[in-house]
């Protein structure tokens, strides 16, 4: 039996829940077509956890690609369609890659599996990103320095606690109707043991009946523990909130059936969210605003 | 003996040479090991000029594994490897950045060399150590006896400070007294820096390059 999952015309954190939603009750041996034809739009987030989403199935899956040009052109340019490939039947045909006016790849969707990969990553954003994040996001070189550490550090958390690669991907665009201004979006998905599991690997299940996703989201994201008995541990994501606080940024992490987030002012988002449907390892996403003048 | 390291040159040669950043754990703990194997052959009592010039980014995690697990190794413990005093040279704001978040999860403390050649104390430190510090600084080197007089605090008073920021390796103990770890005058090339005090001085600076 083949099961239609339908993508959400635009797909983003938010807007993803709908194909989580519909993957949760299907046994993963289950083949699935994700039916992206009506998709107008994805977020870095929307492109990667597309790619983890495969990673889940064992029957290979189906991707049916945007109908509309200028969606799947973009998706290439993002070189989605190179790994995509890899992992699902692509029905339809893939648009050669073509350059967009409102949104800027900075980091196309690039594979994390080794402690290479992160130096690769880095690599690339410096040397190709410096100028949009300057120029466009009025970003000064020593915040782009801190960008890229809070990239490298979320990068680094799929190679030392999903057990299973993961994908990254660094778009900037103008989040004209949300915010009116430019934003650069980090995403980074895998779908490893995720957080709960990772704290139990060392730790076993906390003797408490709150023992959750959710739960273990607060204490790795808001009180840095680990399941490393390391006490320099933990300070990469807790830098990546302190940069997130110093820039007005936005910090989700959802894992599991769970989902937090240090949220900003100009954002409406709850601080967590339990009770979603499942879905294994951890996705996350970081917005940084375009500071404007004065701030 | 004095040792201008330059922390670039050991993340080519230990992990790739292709590499310009310091990001991630195994990259870190690599570059600290040939940091350690270069500190096992200079002598019992050295100082060691890490140099950050040629590093792009540097990021927590590595920062944790080459800063705090080195320092930990010759610092603050009952018996380190050796008397080894550090000078962090060359380091960037988003450097700082790095090293100050883990020199605070790990209470230590360091000094760095700023561009204009002045030694800088960062880290976990409080306010009367940092006093202290910058007392010898001034007074280039002194007795425990000369630093009481000079601070109005007793002479006992006066001992535990100065050993406290011995045992820190903040400054050098030697039989003439204690004397700050910094940089030489401004324009000099770091591997040519020296402590104050001659005896710590002498050796020329070994390039690792």
């Amino acid at each position: 039996m083949t099961t239609i999952i339908s993508a959400p015309s635009s797909l983003d954190d938010h807007t993803f829940e709908q194909i989580f939603d519909q993957l949760a009750p299907l046994p993963p041996d289950e083949k699935v077509v994700i039916d992206c034809r009506r998709t107008r739009w994805a977020s870095p987030y929307g492109l990667t956890a597309l790619l983890t989403v495969a990673q889940t199935r064992l029957e290979r899956p189906t991707l049916a690609i945007p109908d509309l040009e200028d969606t799947a052109s973009y998706w290439n340019r993002a070189s989605f369609f190179k790994h995509a490939e890899g992992l699902y039947d692509i029905s339809g045909r893939p648009q050669r890659a073509r350059s967009g006016s409102e949104s800027s790849v900075l980091l196309e969707v690039t594979p994390i599996s080794q402690t290479q990969d992160i130096h690769t990553v880095v690599t690339n954003i410096q040397t190709r990103s410096q100028a949009i994040l300057q120029e466009k996001l009025h970003l000064e070189s020593k915040v782009t320095m801190r960008f890229t550490m809070a990239l490298s550090e979320v990068c680094q958390n799929v190679i030392e606690h999903a057990g299973t690669g993961g994908w990254v991907a660094v778009q900037a665009y103008k989040w004209q109707q949300r915010l009116g201004r430019w934003v650069v979006v980090i995403a980074v998905c895998d779908a490893g043991m995720g957080f709960r599991k990772s704290l139990e690997s060392s730790q076993g299940p906390r003797p408490t009946d709150r023992w959750d996703d959710g739960m273990a989201l607060e204490e790795t994201v808001m009180r840095g523990v680990t399941r490393f008995r390391d006490p320099g541990r933990g300070q990469g994501l807790a830098g990546v909130k302190k940069f997130i606080g110093q820039w007005d940024g936005k910090l989700s992490i959802r894992s599991g059936t769970a989902r937090i987030a240090v949220v900003p002012a100009w954002d409406e988002d709850v601080p967590l969210k339990k009770d979603l449907a499942f879905f294994p390892g951890a996705q996350v996403q970081l917005t940084i605003p375009e500071r404007m003048a004065g701030e | 003996m004095i040792s201008h390291i330059d922390v670039s040159s050991v993340l080519k040669r230990s992990v790739c040479d292709l590499y310009s950043n310091l990001v991630t754990r195994p990259t870190g703990a690599a570059v600290r090991i040939g940091i350690e194997h270069h500190l096992d052959e200079i002598g019992d009592k050295s100082l060691a000029v890490l140099d950050f010039s040629h590093v792009g980014l540097l990021d927590f995690s590595c920062a944790d594994e080459i800063v705090a697990k080195l320092l930990m190794q010759y610092v603050s413990v009952d018996i380190p490897r050796r008397e080894v005093y550090f000078v962090f040279y060359g380091m960037s704001e988003s450097h700082m950045d790095a090293i100050e978040s883990v020199l605070e999860r790990h209470n230590l403390a360091l000094i760095t060399q700023l561009a204009d050649g002045a030694p800088k104390l960062m880290g976990d430190i409080d306010g009367e150590q940092r006093r202290a510090w910058e007392k010898i600084c001034e007074m280039g080197s002194a007795l425990p006896a000369d630093f009481a007089i000079a601070t109005g605090v007793p002479k006992e008073t006066a001992e535990r400070i100065l050993e406290t920021l011995w045992r820190r390796r903040l400054i050098i103990r030697q039989e003439s007294g204690y004397s700050p770890v910094r940089g030489a005058t401004a324009g000099r090339n770091p591997g040519g820096l020296l402590a104050d005090d001659g005896s710590a001085s002498g050796g020329s600076g070994v390039e690792v390059s």
